[in-house]
């Protein structure tokens, strides 16, 4: 019998979906991980993140009420079919004054080089800021999640914040996807 | 029984650290659960006798268009990159193409090819390859006989896959880099674009 579950246990550790990990990942309504991101080296992108002058900074630090995080990666098929659609919402918050100011979105290459990162970037024209993770330091703080993936985080005016959306995959129509984290976020 | 029971015990927890620590690898969404994970790999498992400066062994292999591709054919007209991957559905082979799939450019201004290589039959890496979204270097089957490519250049591995290897190969014909990689873990693009860099000095 206990043999049975150990098996059991076994499998589960060695089977194929890297299961384990998976169940680690925050979910809606978690406080996300304190993870630390270099300052990106355009003045541009510092001034989209409200990080000038600094060598690095934590995403509740992003002056923003909401943080849009991708977990992607160069060599990611699927993340690579997705980039337009992020684009799209990227112009979609550029042409929102109201939102504009309030909403951020970047990317984290996970396994990717800074080079690789770039190939990304120039290869769909991303106009949000992208960040390597080299060493897989953030993929292993969110769960080592599957690429594409997407974190919607909540920052309060205290600098806490709290997950509000959490989900592999597509984020389907620009538009949908934001209204639905507008209503999540309960901003307006 | 009792001593049966620890061994048991201690091979679980071995392999729930292995699956918790082991060197990451991102697996795209795109795959969903078809990617067949081996887990941690011997990271070589074979010992070429090729080295740089040597002439490549030339190869005929059938591609998943149903062309057949030699390596000379390149001989004085583009500089070649062969990518072999160990097996079809696996982690970090199912990525490190489609990587390559969108630097496409990059192979270009540096005047170079890509060939793609794996053991396994033409088949499987058309399905596998689709699943990518479809690529544009030429994908070859080095299947029957089994490996034999994959041997000449001295990357067969023990159990009938091929290493995680690279090779540059200039217009002459020539071996101008050689990578038999870490199979577990994926070769950064920069080092191999700034070894095609080098050939146009």
């Amino acid at each position: 019998m206990s043999m049975a579950v150990l098996f059991l246990f076994l499998g589960a550790a060695a089977g194929p979906n890297w299961s384990l990990a998976a169940d680690q990942t925050p979910v809606a309504g978690a406080v996300f991980p304190d993870i630390t991101l270099s300052a990106p080296k355009s003045v541009e992108a510092q001034d989209y993140l409200g990080v000038r002058g600094k060598a690095s900074f934590k995403i509740s630090q992003i002056p923003a009420q909401l943080v849009i995080l991708e977990i992607f990666s160069m060599y990611c098929p699927y993340c690579q079919r997705e980039a337009p659609q992020v684009n799209e919402l990227y112009q979609l918050l550029a042409k929102r004054q109201d939102l504009k100011d309030k909403i951020k979105i970047i990317g984290v290459g996970t396994g990717n080089s800074a080079y690789e990162v770039q190939v990304f970037q120039d290869k769909y024209a991303v106009p949000f800021p992208l960040f390597p993770d080299e060493n897989f330091a953030i993929h292993d703080a969110v769960g080592r999640v599957r690429t594409p993936y997407f974190f919607g985080i909540r920052i309060n005016p205290d600098g806490s914040n709290r997950i509000i959306y959490s989900k592999v995959g597509t984020i389907h129509d620009p538009q949908q996807f934001l209204e639905l984290l507008l209503k999540q976020a309960d901003l307006k | 029984m009792l001593k049966g029971t620890h061994q048991l015990l201690a091979c679980v927890a071995v392999a729930l650290l292995l699956a918790i620590v082991s060197p990451g690898h991102a697996a795209s969404e795109q795959y969903k659960g078809k990617i067949y994970s081996a887990g941690e790999l011997k990271p070589i498992d074979s010992a070429t006798k090729l080295k740089v400066g040597d002439r490549a062994p030339d190869f005929t292999l059938s591609t998943i268009d149903r062309e057949k591709v030699t390596l000379n054919q390149f001989r004085e007209k583009k500089n070649v990159v062969i990518s072999f991957v160990p097996a079809a559905w696996t982690p970090v082979c199912s990525d490190q193409w489609p990587g390559y799939n969108i630097a496409k450019d990059l192979f270009e201004q540096n005047d170079a090819i890509l060939l793609g290589i794996t053991v396994d039959n033409i088949p499987t890496l058309f399905a596998w390859t689709q699943e990518m979204g479809g690529l544009w270097f030429p994908v070859l089957s080095d299947f029957h006989p089994h490996g034999a490519v994959a041997k000449k250049y001295g990357v067969l591995r023990s159990d009938g896959t091929s290493e995680r290897a690279l090779f540059v190969i200039d217009k002459k014909g020539i071996i101008r880099y050689i990578d038999v990689h870490d199979i577990n873990q994926r070769p950064k693009l920069e080092v191999l674009l700034k070894e095609l860099e080098k050939l146009k000095k």
